[in-house]
């Protein structure tokens, strides 16, 4: 067997070593690279910073601990914002084993930004087919939830005062990691015209650059780096800045891998044809 | 290092999974069964203290079905324990005698959906999207080229899809072109997906070296 | 009884919620609304349906020892275990929430995390520039994943992002677009191949 040969053929368990190491090393040694920041997620801090105080967000979060580590950050980045911007938001959580995982997530920013359940944000509970939970919803929240995660009546607190539905809203900022996305463009902002932006895993944000380009999605915040863009953009470096000097590593090692693939199955392939 | 027995134990499950790498085994077997029962447990109680709860049993406690005000509340009520109703009917599945009847709430969740479907994807998928490419042709801005690249692209895409015409001559050529930029946007989502599958694995691995192990700050 | 009546179920539900969009009028309004939270109720009888099931399922496993039964054990005391501390209390129980931070959560978050590894072991083994389609599409996720991250704007002088860009907004636009028009047409389709009892497949057979 030839060199070529040989680096077509390199074991599944090595490139596994490989990769851990490539995201071991970086994170001891801790580099940090300049974030630039992408216009479509620039569009969702624009939309967001210039909403003026006490504006009211609907903001669904959709995932569980599976994608926890890109949608987290993202969540973190822009309760962040809302909360120092007085914006309040409207947490949904609709994706049932992620419902635990968000309600903690919101404490924890909240707790950290001193903004008040019902006073600066409230979470809405979970319900089976979002579709129709987000068309009642533009009716009137209180069709589907009468009450919030906690079991308090929605007009006994104080935030939800003269909040009726989407119109008395100014943006749908959905935290996404399911096909739930689909569901607020088709079931929400077509019926009921809200503004809509994303935040999204990486491997979502590709497919819905063609509503960025349509104008019915305004922005769209795509996986870790992302959330990173979103971290610089208010000044404030959590996971997702720390975690992209690592992705930017692991990256390179996959590149390399792909072209030592080639230039194997190439060098291999010639020296084929020439023995025939 | 980290001395609480919680963070041992994510960490031990952690490693578990991971130890699939190597190839499957007992260890991963179990984590794996672990997590599909404790999941279901967890949709369970979510499902009755989110759903049914204070969708169905605080308004029959209460007698009032706050969706329907205008209505006589005898009958709100008889609306709310409808579905109900038909939900039981989904278990009739497991009698083979009446396994049929299962079919009248799929039947009405189906029918709901195609409905509620139809107007409003035609709309957003297809009459957006069409209006989004049907741009004047200007050539003044780097942008207007974009959009007449667009709207090629987008016609030589559907010329692709389009298999009731053999893909030969200018037709044939016009799918090539279709589904060269089809790659392209299947490559973009694969340059995603790596992006999306190595983050996850950093968290992972930020949660051993840090929560875990607190090697780093 | 069997068939027929489904049928006129769904093109009824189908119908009236069809018609309801264009007609706003207060009477199709409440339709719309009281079949909204119908839905809602009947989907967490289908859930648990789903949930009963997995349990039957693991259940005759254990009762005939069927291969690997042991596993099955420890998914049915998973599932009675969280169910039980999930109901006993608030739901702020701090049992359940140690069960679902420390078991149910690491699981599921790295169980994802191995599709890390496997990509990768992928892309080195399978994605070969054989054909003209296969290199387009290779060059078009090396330019992704160089200029999505912070180092290929560092090693290419920008360049990378700036491609990486152009792609994604315009090549990338035109394939999915093409792809969700057909999606939207394939579905309005089936949804009124449904609606006028042509598809059935939804029924099961006899």
């Amino acid at each position: 067997m030839t060199f070529f040969e040989k680096i077509t053929l390199i074991d599944r368990r090595i490139v596994f070593i490989v990769i851990a190491l490539a995201v071991i090393i970086p994170l001891l040694l801790r580099v940090d690279l300049p974030i630039k920041v992408t216009p479509e997620v620039k569009k969702v801090y624009d939309i967001i910073d210039e909403l003026p105080p006490g504006s009211v967000i609907v903001m669904p979060c959709e995932y569980a601990p599976d994608t926890m580590a890109e949608l987290e950050p993202m969540l973190f980045a822009v309760l962040r914002h809302c909360f120092r911007k007085d914006i309040k938001v409207i947490g949904c959580l609709f994706f049932p084993t992620g419902v635990k995982l968000i309600e903690q997530e919101f404490k924890q920013i909240a707790e950290e930004q001193g903004a008040v359940y019902g006073e600066d944000y409230v979470l809405l509970g979970y319900r089976p087919y979002p579709a129709v939970v987000i068309m009642s919803m533009g009716q009137d929240f209180r069709q589907s939830f009468p009450e919030d995660y906690y079991g308090t009546s929605l007009d006994a607190l104080p935030m939800m005062k003269g909040v009726k539905n989407y119109d008395d809203t100014e943006l749908v900022l959905t935290i996404n990691a399911t096909s739930g996305v689909d569901f607020w463009l088709i079931y929400g902002r077509e019926r009921y015209g809200f503004r809509y932006a994303l935040g999204v895993t990486a491997v979502m944000a590709a497919d819905y650059y063609s509503y960025l380009n349509s104008g019915q999605v305004e922005g769209i915040i795509g996986g870790l780096k992302g959330a990173a863009e979103y971290e610089s953009l208010i000044d404030y470096g959590d996971l997702a800045t720390m975690g992209m000097s690592i992705q930017s590593f692991v990256h390179i090692v996959i590149v390399l891998f792909i072209i030592i693939g080639n230039v194997g199955y190439f060098a291999s392939r010639g020296k084929q044809r020439g023995r025939r | 290092m980290s001395f609480d027995p919680g963070v041992w134990l994510a960490a031990i499950l952690t490693l578990c999974i991971f130890s699939f790498l190597y190839k499957d085994n007992p260890f991963y077997k179990f984590a794996e069964h672990l997590s599909v029962g404790v999941s279901a447990g967890y949709y369970l109680v979510v499902l009755i203290r989110q759903t049914l709860i204070p969708a169905f049993v605080n308004p029959l406690m209460a007698g009032y079905w706050h969706v329907v005000p205008e209505l006589p509340r005898s009958f709100g009520i008889f609306l709310l324990i409808f579905p109900v109703f038909m939900g039981i009917l989904l278990f009739a599945r497991f009698s083979r005698k009446w396994a049929y009847v299962a079919r009248y709430p799929i039947a009405m969740i189906w029918g709901i959906g195609s409905g509620v479907v139809i107007p409003l994807v035609l709309q957003n998928h297809v009459i957006r999207q069409l209006q989004a490419t049907m741009v004047p042709i200007t050539v003044q801005s780097w942008a207007d080229i974009g959009n007449l690249f667009i709207a090629v692209g987008v016609l030589t895409g559907l010329v692709y899809f389009f298999f009731s015409k053999e893909h030969k001559g200018l037709f044939g050529g016009t799918a090539k072109v279709g589904i060269w930029i089809l790659m392209i946007g299947f490559g973009s989502t694969f340059g995603f997906t790596v992006m999306a599958r190595v983050s996850l694995l950093i968290g992972r691995i930020i949660f051993l070296m840090k929560d875990w192990l607190g090697i780093i700050g | 009884m069997k068939r027929q009546l489904p049928i006129a179920i769904t093109f009824i539900c189908a119908f009236i919620l069809t018609v309801q969009y264009f007609v706003p009028h207060r009477s199709f309004e409440m339709m719309y609304e009281v079949s909204n939270v119908w839905l809602q109720i009947i989907g967490f009888f289908a859930t648990l349906l789903g949930i009963l099931s997995l349990v039957l399922n693991h259940w005759e496993k254990v009762k005939y020892k069927q291969e690997n039964w042991i596993y099955s054990i420890v998914a049915l005391a998973g599932l009675a275990g969280m169910t039980l501390v999930g109901l006993i209390g608030s739901q702020d129980n701090p049992v359940f929430e140690w069960l679902y931070n420390f078991i149910l959560s690491p699981i599921q978050a790295t169980m994802f995390s191995l599709l890390a590894f496997f990509i990768a072991s992928a892309a080195y083994r399978a994605f070969r520039a054989r054909t003209t389609i296969a290199t387009i599409l290779l060059l078009a996720a090396i330019v992704v994943m160089l200029g999505r991250v912070p180092i290929g704007a560092y090693i290419s002088g920008g360049l990378f992002p700036w491609l990486a860009d152009i792609l994604l907004n315009y090549p990338n636009v035109a394939a999915k677009r093409a792809i969700i028009m057909g999606v939207g047409l394939g579905a309005a389709a089936t949804s009124l191949k449904v609606m006028l009892g042509i598809e059935r497949s939804y029924m099961g057979s006899d």
